[in-house]
């Protein structure tokens, strides 16, 4: 379920920011990257606390340590080719990668 | 088959499934029934957009807490004794603020994650398809649907609560105001505007 932040067990990799790219996979579990900001590069906006991975955290080997989650803010041309808008959207770490800034 | 009639029939085999999966775990002793219908009644009883207003409403009128409720969305609403909680744990919350640059708008497009507590159940629109698809995409055309029309510089901000995070957004407080107290401020304050797709 929900994490407590009091148990976060890593350093953050990304700082607000920074330049963020959503990993571009289609896993076959459930995964909460959505596909409209996979492949695409945003900014790191601020981070959310430390939060279960919901990929990881079903099943027999179920890994339950939250870690952080990042809002990430995407121009919405990079996201849909228009749109003078921006999407901040609430990523986990494992999703991102650094982006070349 | 119409688009509304596959909506209604794989909503009630969801609700069929979830009801079966309840059981199972109720015979299994790993939820106590009694225990979850208490927990969701109280949440439901006491979920309601009068929360949300009054945090707004104190916002508005104490700039120290505005600025406390920014930096720390679970501690402002622990001020007013109010929780962020669901039925399990800490949720972050967030609170998002507009300004006269920028308009800030809610949406969860990967299913429909809502801060019930402060704003009650949350309302079909928000959770279709049509809303959580097109309001990233084009949130100006949607917010014009709702009877919104910004002006083409404000700047608008969507925001996808696509983890544990739940947002509110705090809208401007209306001109002509300045005389109000706590109460009639908070009388002003509607659920699409702490949504975002209303101006309050």
């Amino acid at each position: 379920m929900t994490a407590d932040s009091g148990s976060a067990s890593q350093l953050p990799r990304f700082r607000p920011g920074d330049r963020v790219l959503v990993t571009q996979t289609d896993p076959a579990g459930h995964t909460r990257a959505p596909r409209y900001v996979r492949g695409r590069v945003g900014s790191i906006v601020e981070q959310q606390g430390d939060q279960v991975l919901p990929d990881s955290a079903v099943g027999a080997n179920a890994e339950l340590s939250p870690q952080p989650v990042y809002a990430v803010r995407f121009a919405a041309g990079d996201l849909f080719g228009d749109g003078n808008h921006s999407v901040t959207v609430n990523l986990w770490e494992t999703y991102l990668e650094a982006a070349d800034p | 088959m119409t688009t509304q009639d596959t909506h209604d029939t794989n909503d009630s085999e969801i609700a069929a499934e979830v009801r079966q999966l309840e059981t199972v775990l109720e015979e299994r002793g790993i939820v106590d029934g009694t225990e979850l219908d208490t927990i969701i009644d109280r949440f439901v009883t006491t979920a309601s957009p009068a929360n949300g207003a009054r945090v707004i409403a104190r916002a508005w009128i104490d700039d120290d807490y505005r600025q406390r409720l920014l930096a720390d969305g679970n501690a402002g609403l622990g001020e007013l004794d109010l929780s962020s909680g669901g039925l399990a744990g800490h949720v972050p919350f967030r609170v998002v603020e507009n300004t006269e640059h920028t308009h800030n708008v809610l949406v969860c497009t990967l299913c429909s994650c809502y801060p019930i507590g402060l704003l009650g159940a949350s309302p079909s629109w928000y959770k279709s398809e049509a809303y959580r698809s097109r309001v990233v995409r084009e949130p100006r055309a949607v917010l014009a649907e709702f009877g919104l029309h910004l002006p083409e510089d404000t700047r608008i901000e969507v925001w996808d609560s696509s983890a544990e995070t739940r947002y509110m957004v705090l809208p401007r407080r209306p001109a002509g105001t300045e005389d109000y107290d706590e109460t009639e401020l908070a009388a002003l304050v509607t659920r699409n505007g702490m949504i975002g797709t209303a101006a309050v």
